[in-house]
């Protein structure tokens, strides 16, 4: 169990409490989203909600906190923001397409080919000798 | 209940919340059932424990668990983007 400095200030300790309570309840129904949704690509989208508000609120608890407790500003944090930030939508931009690219590969009739668009490269490339 | 005490607790409870989502991605990477599914689970794992981490930190009053946390995110998103690849194309390193 956690032992609060005294000199903490009980306005900081209850903001600190709800800011942390509210980043880990967005994380846990993001992860729930992503055990419970059907299909792939609806379940690509629930775990955003912990990269962006919960760990948002988590660090903005963290900033408060320590803040607080050196009296002094502590902004190291905004590092972690600022990267999670930049990085969720690479990395999930790269995932989805891939499996865009896994699903055409095995011809997934619920994920049909763009009309517009021609055939990905891997088909063609194993169909010609 | 003094406002100390409610710091305390809800620290607890979040860090009870948080491994019970770090529980929930960690099915999902076991269940699959494709390997997208693995590879996106394994991304809400790893930003969890990320999260986890910066709520020790707090609890423990040590500034150190930043590093830590910066550390996870910097080789979660390496591991993700690379996983990626490999399902792309089949290698991560062309």
């Amino acid at each position: 169990m956690m032992t609060v400095p005294e000199d903490l200030p009980a306005w900081a300790a209850i903001l600190t409490s709800i800011l942390v309570l509210t980043g880990a309840a967005l994380t846990l129904i993001g992860t729930i989203g992503l055990l419970r949704l059907k299909n792939f690509y609806a379940r690509v989208h629930p775990p955003t909600l912990g990269t962006t508000l919960g760990i948002g609120c988590v660090l903005l608890a963290s900033m408060l906190y320590f803040s607080v407790l050196q009296s002094r500003p502590a902004v190291h944090e905004v590092l972690i923001a600022i990267f999670v930030t930049i990085t969720t939508p690479i990395t999930l931009m790269l995932l989805v397409s891939a499996a865009l690219r896994r699903d055409w590969m095995i011809g997934d009739p619920e994920v049909p080919l763009p009309p517009d668009l021609p055939p990905p490269p891997a088909l063609t490339e194993k169909e010609s000798p | 209940m003094s406002a100390h005490e409610i710091l305390t607790w809800s620290v607890a409870i979040a860090e009870i919340t948080v491994v019970l989502a770090m529980a929930c991605a960690a099915f999902r990477m076991l269940r699959g059932p494709r390997a997208q599914d693995r590879v996106l689970a394994l991304d809400a794992f790893y930003v969890s424990s990320m999260i986890l981490i910066i709520i020790y930190g707090i609890e423990t009053k040590d500034t150190g668990y930043f590093e830590a946390a910066l550390v996870i995110a910097l080789l979660g998103f390496v591991s993700t983007a690379a996983l990626a690849k490999f399902l792309m194309r089949g290698e991560p390193i062309e």
